[in-house]
Formats: C-alpha cells, sequence, structure tokens
C-alpha cells in the first residue's frame, strides 16, 4: 500500500489507452485478462443457455420442447462450450492472465504478443466450432466418440478443428504462465513465496503444455477421418475406435485437472484472505497441485473400464486413480485447518470458497465410488457420473471463478460489488446447484443412462426436481450479470486493498497502473504473514 | 411401453438380481457410510471452525500455525488406507465379475441402432428380449453392428460396451425370477434413449420350452450353421481333423496356444478367430508363412461369424 | 556494433536486460518444442499400436515408397541444419553476408526437400496409393489387407511433417528479410537462434520418420 502515494492515482491500465482498437491490439496482460472475461461469460450465458433447453426438454419424459436429434445437439453444445470455451480458459486465461503477473511482482506475462494470439486463437476456434451450426450441428457429444462421430452426417469436423485451434490458446497461456513463473518472478519471490493461486495456475501450465498437443492431434486425426476416411478409427476399414477413446482420455482427464487446479489456488487465496490468517500446510497445498498434475496424466483409463480394455489394465487404472484422492484430500484437510483459529470474514468470495468446499467434497468422495472398478461398472455413463463431474467442475470451479471474480473485481475495475447482492447470488447459485444435481446421484444409482432424450416413468419425478434447480441457478447467474455490470458502472469505490490481503497484487493500486506496480516490488516474506 | 416393472427403478437402486449383486451393495454401503463421515467432518468442520472463528472486529489477531507434519500426515495416511481397502474390494468383485465359469450358457448379443439381438447356441434369434434360466451362469458375447453401444442391466449391475468389429464379454449369473431392464449406456444417436430391451429370468424348464418355440434358424444351431459354412468355404484349405491341408487342420483349435510367424503367440478366442477370418494376414501361424488366405470381410454376416466360431469350440 | 547498420533490439518493458529477455526467449521455445514433440508423439504412438496390430501393411508399404528420395531428403535436411547453426555463428561473430548465405541456403534446402515431397506425393496420387477409403490401387501388391492404413499413416506423418517445414520456410524468410535489414549481431540474434532450434526439431523427427516408414520393410 505504500507505492501508491506518489504517482497520478488518474491514470491506470483501463484509461491508459482508449478505443476499441487498443484493446483488440493490446499486450498488457490485465487488458487481455479482460478480454478473456467477457469472452467467457459470453460463452457461458450460451453454454448456459444449451443447459436449460436440456433440463426444460426432460422436465417430463418423452417430448417436452424438441425432438431427439435437436436434444442431442442441445447436449453436444452445451458440453462442448462449457469444456473448451468456458471452465478451461476459465481460471488460467480469465483470472491467471489478470492475477498471475501481479502476484508475482511482475510487469507482464513472459510473452505478451503470444498471449494475445492465445485469445486470438480461441476467438477464431470458437468462431470455427460454431461454424458447425451452419452444417446441421453436430452431435456427438464433447467427447467424440468413434465411430459414432465418424458416421454421423453433419457439422462435426467444424467443431472437431475449433477445439483443435482453441487448444493452441490452452497451450500457449500454459507455456506463457511456466516461463512467467520460472522467468520473472521479483527480487525475492523465491519458489515457496509464491502464493498458492500461482502454485494452481503453475501445476495447470504444466499439464496444459503436455496433454493439450495430444488432444491436437487426436482430433486432427478423426479430422483426417471424416474428411479424408483415413480409417485409423474406423472398424471398416480396419481402425480400432477404441484407440480414440484412449487418446482422447490422455488429454480429457489431465484436461479435469486443467479446470480444477488453478480453482483449487483461488479457493487457499479466498481461505487465508477472509480467514485473515496464514495458510495452514503451504508446501503440502503446493506439492499436493503437482503430485495431482503428474499422477493425472495415468489415470485415462479409468473412464473406459467397461470399454472392453483388459481386466488388468482396469485394475491398475483403478489404483492410481486412487492416489488422486489422497493430495486432494490433503488439500481439502489444510483448508479448513487454515480456518482454525482464524478471523472469519463471511464476505461473498468466502461464501464461494465455502460453498467450493461443500461441493467438492461431495464431487470428491462420489469421484472415489467411481475410481472403484467393480462400482464403476455400474455407474459408468449413468447420471452418477453426470451428478458427480458437475459438483466437481460447477460445484468446484465455477464457484471458484464466482468467488475469484468477486474477490478481485475491486483490483480489476477499481469498484466493489454489492455484498448483499453477491450473496444472494451466492444463495440462488448454491441451493439451486444442490436441487439439480442431487438428485441426479440417485437417477444415476437407480441406473438412468447419460445422455438420454427419454427416460422411464419412474424417473420423472426426480428429473422434475432437477429441472426446478436448473432454473434457480440460471435466475442465479442472471443476477449475478446484472450485479457485475452496474458495479463496473455504479459500485463503491473500492480502496487499493480492501480484504486486507497480503499477497503483492494488492500491494498497488486498485486498479493498477498500466506497468503493475509503481516501484517494483521486493520480496522479503511468504505471501501470508498475517500476524 | 417399457418392460421395466417400476418397483425396479423406484427405490434407491434397482434391487439386485445377480450374483455379485450383494458384494456389490456391501462394498457401496461402506462407501456411502464412510463418504458420509468424510463429508460431515470436512463440512461440518469448516463450518464450525467459521462460525466459532467468526471476525469479533477488526483488529483480531489470528494464530501464526503454519504446519504440522503429524497432522499432514494422519490426513493423508488414513484416506490413503481407505482408499486401498475399496480399491482391493473393488477388485475381488470385478474379478468375479470377469471370471466366466466353463458351463456357462453363452449367448451372442449384437447391438445396432437401436435394438439389440440375442443369438442363442441353438440358433434361435430374439429380438430385444433376452430369456435366461435362473440360477445359471450366463456368457454374453457381445458385439455392434454399427457404433458403440453398452449392454447394461442395472438389476444385475453389469454393464459391457459393444464395439463394431470386435467380441467383448459379460458374464452374470441370475438368482431372481422376472424381467430386468436393458438399456444402451453408450451414446449412439437420436434413438439412444430407446435402445432398450429386457431380461426375462426364468426357470430351466421354462427356459428350455422356450427355446424350442418358433423357427430357429430353419432349426440349425449355431455349431450347425457353422458346420455348413466349413463344409462349403472353408474345406478347401482346412480339415475339421488335426491334419494340415493348405493351411492348419482346426481340431483341438479352440483354446489352444498359437505361436505365428510373426506376431507374439495367444491362446484361440473369439477375437483370434474372427480376425482369422476378416483380416487372415493379421497373424500367420508359424509354419504357414506365405500361404496367402483371401479375407471373408464382407462375405459373412454376424451370424455366420459367431456360428464358426461356434462350430470350432466343437472340434475337439 | 555492427558497422552497416543502426539498428538496436531494446528489450521489452517486462525484462530486466537483453539478457533475461533471451533467456526467456529460449525458455519458452524449449517448452513449444516440448508440445510439437508431444503432438508427433500421438503420430508415433498409433503408428506402433498398428504395426503391432497390422506388421504385414508396413512391410508392403514401405516397398511403395522410394528409399533413394527419402535418404535425399534426410541429406537435404541435415544441411540445412548445419547451415542454420552456420548463420547463428555467424550472426554471433558479426558476418552479416555469412549469415545471408547461410539462411538462403536453409531456405534453399527446405524449398528442396518440399519439391522432392511433391514428387513422391504426385507419384503417389497417381498411382492412387491414398489414405483410407480413397485407396484406389488395384496391383498385385494390394492385396494385403488394411494396406491403405499404411498410406494413413504416411500421409499423416509426412503432411503434418511438411506443414512445418512450409512453417519454417516463412520463419526462414522472415529471419532472411531480417537480416538484410542488419537486425542480427553478436548482442542481438534470438530469432535466429530460435527458429535455429524449430528447424533442428523438423529435421530431427524427419530423421525418425524416414526409418519408420521408408525402412522399416
Amino acid at each position: 500500500m505504500s507505492a501508491t502515494t506518489t504517482h497520478d492515482s488518474s491514470k491506470n491500465y483501463i484509461n491508459h489507452e482508449s478505443g476499441i482498437l487498443s484493446w483488440l491490439t493490446t499486450l498488457d496482460h490485465k487488458r487481455i485478462g479482460l478480454l478473456y472475461m467477457w469472452t467467457v461469460l459470453t460463452f457461458f450465458a450460451i453454454g448456459g443457455f444449451y443447459a436449460m433447453l436440456i433440463r426444460t426438454e426432460l422436465f417430463t419424459a418423452g417430448k417436452t420442447i424438441v425432438d431427439a436429434g435437436t436434444y442431442n445437439q442441445f447436449m453436444t453444445f452445451h458440453g462442448a462450450i462449457m469444456v473448451f470455451m468456458v471452465i478451461i480458459p476459465g481460471v488460467p486465461a480469465f483470472l491467471g492472465n489478470f492475477v498471475l503477473p501481479l502476484q508475482l511482482g511482475a510487469k507482464d506475462v513472459a510473452f505478451p504478443r503470444v498471449n494475445l494470439l492465445s485469445w486470438y486463437c480461441l476467438i477464431v476456434g470458437a468462431a470455427i466450432a460454431l461454424c458447425s451450426l451452419f452444417y446441421n450441428g453436430a452431435d456427438t457429444g464433447w467427447t467424440f466418440y468413434t465411430p459414432y462421430s465418424i458416421d454421423t452426417d453433419n457439422g462435426t469436423v467444424w467443431l472437431v478443428l475449433g477445439a483443435f485451434v482453441m487448444g493452441f490458446s490452452s497451450i500457449l497461456t500454459g507455456l506463457n504462465f511456466i516461463a512467467t513463473v520460472h522467468k520473472l518472478r521479483a527480487p525475492g519471490m523465491t519458489f515457496f513465496r509464491m502464493p498458492l493461486f500461482v502454485w494452481g495456475l503453475y501445476s495447470t501450465a504444466v499439464l496444459q503444455v503436455l496433454a493439450t498437443p495430444v488432444l491436437g492431434i487426436t482430433l486432427l486425426l478423426l479430422a483426417a477421418e471424416r474428411i479424408l476416411g483415413i480409417g485409423i478409427f474406423d472398424p471398416d476399414l480396419g481402425g480400432d475406435p477404441v484407440l480414440f477413446q484412449h487418446f482422447f482420455w490422455f488429454y480429457s482427464h489431465p484436461a479435469v485437472y486443467i479446470m480444477i487446479l488453478p480453482a483449487m489456488g483461488i479457493v487457499s487465496e479466498l481461505i487465508t484472505a477472509f480467514s485473515r490468517k496464514t495458510i495452514f500446510g503451504y508446501k503440502a497445498i503446493a506439492f499436493s497441485s503437482i503430485g495431482i498434475a503428474a499422477v493425472s496424466f495415468f489415470v485415462w483409463g479409468h473412464h473406459m473400464f467397461v470399454s472392453g480394455q483388459s481386466e488388468v489394465a482396469g485394475i491398475v487404472f483403478s489404483f492410481i486413480t486412487m492416489l488422486v484422492g489422497v493430495p486432494t484430500a490433503i488439500k481439502t484437510f489444510n483448508w479448513v485447518a487454515t480456518m482454525f483459529q482464524g478471523s472469519v470474514r463471511f464476505d461473498a468470495p468466502l461464501l464461494f470458497a465455502m460453498g467450493f468446499l461443500f461441493l467438492f467434497t461431495i464431487g470428491g468422495v462420489t469421484g472415489i465410488f467411481l475410481a472403484v472398478t467393480a462400482m464403476d461398472v455400474h455407474f459408468h455413463d449413468t447420471y452418477f457420473v453426470v451428478a458427480h463431474f458437475h459438483y466437481v467442475m460447477v460445484g468446484g470451479t465455477l464457484m471458484a471463478i464466482m468467488g475469484g471474480l468477486y474477490y478481485w473485481f475491486p483490483k480489476m475495475f477499481g469498484r466493489m460489488v454489492s455484498d448483499f447482492w453477491a450473496r444472494i447470488t451466492f444463495l440462488l447459485i448454491f441451493i439451486g446447484f444442490n436441487v439439480t444435481f442431487f438428485p441426479q446421484f440417485i437417477l444415476g444409482a437407480m441406473g438412468m443412462p447419460r445422455r438420454y432424450y427419454d427416460y422411464l416413468p419412474a424417473y420423472e419425478s426426480l428429473n422434475k426436481i432437477s429441472t426446478i434447480g436448473a432454473w434457480t441457478i440460471g435466475t442465479g447467474f442472471l443476477i449475478a450479470l446484472g450485479v457485475i455490470i452496474y458495479a463496473m458502472k455504479k459500485g463503491e469505490k473500492a480502496s487499493d486493498n480492501p480484504w486486507g490481503a497480503k499477497t503483492l497484487e494488492w500491494q498497488t493500486s486498485s486498479p493498477p497502473p498500466h506497468e503493475n506496480f509503481i516501484n517494483d516490488p521486493v520480496v522479503t516474506a511468504g505471501p501470508y504473514e498475517y500476524r | 411401453m417399457f418392460f421395466i416393472s417400476q418397483a425396479h427403478a423406484e427405490s434407491f437402486m434397482p434391487p439386485v438380481a445377480s450374483t455379485f449383486g450383494d458384494a456389490f451393495n456391501s462394498l457401496y454401503s461402506f462407501l456411502v457410510i464412510s463418504s458420509l463421515i468424510a463429508c460431515v467432518l470436512v463440512i461440518g468442520g469448516f463450518i464450525y471452525f467459521a462460525i466459532k472463528y467468526r471476525r469479533q472486529s477488526e483488529n483480531d489477531k489470528t494464530a501464526y500455525i503454519t504446519h504440522n507434519n503429524l497432522l499432514e500426515f494422519t490426513w493423508s495416511f488414513i484416506p490413503f488406507v481407505i482408499f486401498m481397502v475399496v480399491f482391493a474390494w473393488g477388485w475381488i468383485i470385478y474379478n468375479d465379475m470377469r471370471s466366466f465359469p466353463e458351463d456357462a450358457l453363452e449367448v451372442h448379443v449384437m447391438g445396432q441402432k437401436w435394438n439389440w439381438n440375442f443369438i442363442y447356441k441353438s440358433g434361435k434369434e430374439s429380438v430385444e428380449e433376452m430369456v435366461v434360466p435362473v440360477n445359471k451362469p450366463v456368457k454374453l458375447i457381445i458385439t455392434s453392428k454399427d457404433v458403440l453401444h453398452s449392454f447394461y442391466v442395472p438389476a444385475f449391475r453389469v454393464k459391457q460396451d459393444a464395439i463394431p468389429g470386435r467380441y467383448t464379454a459379460l458374464g452374470f449369473t441370475a438368482t431372481k425370477k422376472g424381467n430386468f431392464q436393458v438399456f444402451c449406456a453408450e451414446y449412439c444417436g437420436d434413438a439412444h434413449s430407446s435402445m432398450l430391451a429386457k431380461v426375462r429370468v426364468v426357470s430351466q424348464d421354462e427356459y428350455e420350452q422356450w427355446l424350442r418355440q418358433g423357427d430357429p434358424y430353419e432349426g440349425m444351431s449355431l455349431a450347425e450353421v457353422g458346420q455348413k459354412i466349413f463344409s462349403q468355404r472353408c474345406v478347401a484349405c482346412h480339415n475339421a481333423t488335426d491334419q494340415a491341408k493348405v493351411g492348419p487342420g482346426f481340431k483341438g483349435l479352440w483354446q489352444s496356444q498359437r505361436t505365428f510367424a510373426k506376431a507374439e503367440g495367444l491362446v484361440a478366442d473369439e477375437n483370434y478367430i474372427r480376425e482369422s477370418i476378416l483380416n487372415p494376414a493379421a497373424k500367420i501361424v508359424a509354419g504357414y508363412e506365405g500361404r496367402v488366405m483371401t479375407s471373408f470381410a464382407g462375405q459373412l454376416d454376424e451370424k455366420e461369424l459367431s456360428g464358426i466360431i461356434e462350430y470350432l469350440k466343437t472340434l475337439k | 556494433m555492427s558497422t552497416d547498420s543502426t539498428y538496436e533490439h531494446h528489450p521489452a518493458h517486462h525484462f530486466r536486460d537483453a539478457e533475461h529477455e533471451v533467456e526467456a526467449s529460449k525458455f519458452g521455445l524449449w517448452l513449444f518444442l516440448c508440445t510439437e514433440i508431444l503432438m508427433f508423439g500421438g503420430l508415433f504412438v498409433g503408428y506402433a499400436i498398428f504395426h503391432a496390430m497390422y506388421p504385414e501393411i508396413f512391410i508392403a508399404g514401405s516397398k511403395f515408397l522410394d528409399w533413394r528420395l527419402g535418404a535425399l531428403n534426410t541429406v537435404i535436411l541435415l544441411i540445412s541444419s548445419f547451415t542454420v547453426v552456420m548463420a547463428i555463428h555467424s550472426a554471433q561473430t558479426n558476418n552479416k553476408k555469412w549469415v545471408l548465405i547461410n539462411l538462403y541456403i536453409t531456405l534453399a534446402c527446405a524449398a528442396g526437400f518440399m519439391i522432392v515431397k511433391y514428387i513422391e506425393y504426385s507419384h503417389k496420387i497417381h498411382d492412387g496409393l491414398l489414405p483410407g477409403k480413397f485407396f484406389s490401387y488395384t496391383g498385385a501388391e494390394a492385396a494385403v489387407q488394411n494396406l491403405p492404413l499404411y498410406f494413413s499413416f504416411y500421409f499423416m506423418m509426412t503432411g503434418l511433417h511438411g506443414s512445418h517445414v512450409l512453417a519454417g520456410m516463412v520463419l526462414i524468410s522472415w529471419l532472411i528479410y531480417r537480416a538484410h535489414k542488419g537486425h542480427f549481431g553478436p548482442k542481438y540474434y534470438t530469432p535466429v537462434e530460435c527458429v535455429g532450434l524449430f528447424w533442428h526439431l523438423v529435421d530431427l523427427i524427419w530423421i525418425y520418420l524416414f526409418p519408420l516408414l521408408y525402412l522399416v520393410g
């Protein structure tokens, strides 16, 4: 807070330049972060709209609003948009871009041009993906399983190529973050003085760099399969359709951790800041991020216990998956222990962090059910799986994104979000979420398979409850959007450090100047020195 | 319109109707209880701490506790032990699911958009209804005609993907009579959710009676179908004895150890025989190098392939 | 400083000094090369799996390729790798003329590689030796089951590699443009070094592709 006294406080990164062109050509990580924010919010609105359509269709058995083919398109676009365009870029590219250099005390990311390029990759990729809508859409599900994705007659290839291009966005962001963490830390910022959000982003970046290229080549092969009929995944031409699943999950399982690891980082930040207490087990949390990232490369086969892979493979993958559970448990217990003897303030960001803990714990333990081979044989591809990964991805990652957005909002825009309205959105989203997805665990246990347009009459009442919950979440997010836009224009002016947090981003002005810090910061202690 | 009796889906989970269902349910209960304890500890813990240590004034001092290695060890080790227990427990049940008794009743199952076909050894074909005797081990040999499907019977707690061009297997022993719902669990297109069938579990007598009904492929068993094809299309190069002709003789082929010129050896099973018919060059038996067999891909349908396999099984 | 140029490179504002920038750039480039290796790695794994499934198609397929053309391309790429190293060396020793000469030779080699590739491709396309369902070759050698899969791998692997060669040609042209303007000297030659590293990777991948596709029989 000391550095801000000497400079002209009316100058900041937002009014540093003006005009739409200055945004589209900006190399400033903070502005690129905001570009990502609007992009991700837009896609989130579209993907959320699809979710509402899905749940509305499932309100009753049989046809409710659309036919089966249209429903399959809804579920495909909901999945593909939410995974490739919202959750994967959500934390690293949006919040990470804004916060990472600030937390490291750097002026920017290592390669600002590459950073901008990665945003354009996302935009171009998304545009290509949405081209599929002009070619009868796509109905393969976001997993593009062969041979269905080879046979189906529509614009799937556009969606596949779009995801391929968006993969570059993810790779370039990850590459940039690794280089930034290695090369641009402020003087005195040793690895073990880095905030835990940086650790989360760092382990995520490793996954992005190492796993995404494999998805890239897989999607390229699938596109070639459709355009050139190369036959590698096509049983009619001598190919192996199950090989596609191996390739796909070799990326897409680490991708699950690309989605959750940085969210865990946000939660570490929120819990210390609002408990005003140093994090419990800093190194345990930091190393567990790296541990999860490393092990996550060797668990992809747990998506394939009933795919016809060998029994031995199933056992091995089940075992390794269990090992991922341990570092995850470590993190959770450390967060709880951090609150012990703290001074806890219930601002909206902390509510979201607690929402994360609540939902992620449920998502986590149900993950163990699915990791046990014999259990998974029953639960695989049922609504149990749908409920599990929504608890982790939405209940976990999206809660963390909302918490992080409210937490860093004052830094981004120099204004406060109305705490009252932020809490209202929390309540609607949290309650709506549980109403939507808890019944789906029961539906799954009862045996209702996923991606079902129609279901047995016995499943109807739980599906109705689930749909009502989905509408509640939708309302919550609509209100949240209003709250955020209002706060941007009319919110109360924020001080430099409204939460009394200790990490470096709060030591500069709100919003920060173009070069982040007036005087280059020098770090002399850990990130959470609340004494 | 649906075959399921409501009671099977209305309770928390469909009532168990297969042998390993009970073991499954015990493990499931263990997992639910230990998960509940974990959730109460974590969720209860942080809610309790959050309320107990809520901020009293802006000048609150907090304890400066950085870490505690004993605690870290404890809460890594206890979950680890639990995970290992459920892993091993799951393994045992899974192993049980994946082992098929010698005397199992074998039924060929073929998924296609969008129904399930069942072919019995007697040659009897059935669509959307599989009849099996109670308390008798059943082995399903599953394949698909077009895209991936997945054969799923919630009441038996079993599921197996159907893959075009390949056989997968699934075993169960039904313990209750009645009708049980079959779903397709792998997304397969527009009518995925309507790709339903039922398993009708009946007594041995009823089963045999059912088997005799109708017109079972002009009275031929699968093995007979296979024998007929063999005598028409294979005898030019293969003997039904163990004498070699152009290619190897087939007596005792089934479940025997094969050694190949270029590929690694294996025990002859369904997949091997299918491959040898459709893609003969893939694995050439040692000693028969250079004797080219043409592929029968596209010339034999699934039933005929299954027939040949069943016929070869009889050549002992 | 080079005598014939007034160009001076300034490190970007978020770096402490030029050396810091060079370090970061090279670090980033190595990470990028990792992603490239993993991307090709997917194809190599696919190759290994199919080679185990259908060894005969790789033996039969490789007979359709002319190993002499492959060897020629290997030599061409090895020479170009050498000249790109010499270009870096020339920049370090402030020899602008030889930076350009070396870069031009590298570009010419890359073009030569693509010409040989073009000859090979047009020959295959003419004979109908195409991937998967477009395979229309009817000669007696094509009786091997699943032979088209070999050409799927051939075209995917060499195609992806060829697109990297083309990308490398664009990058080298960009270097030549900058070298003409006298941008490179002992104090600043990061772009030459980074493109050089990329070029070595392209070369290295070919060194694996050549035996796997041409000599495997």
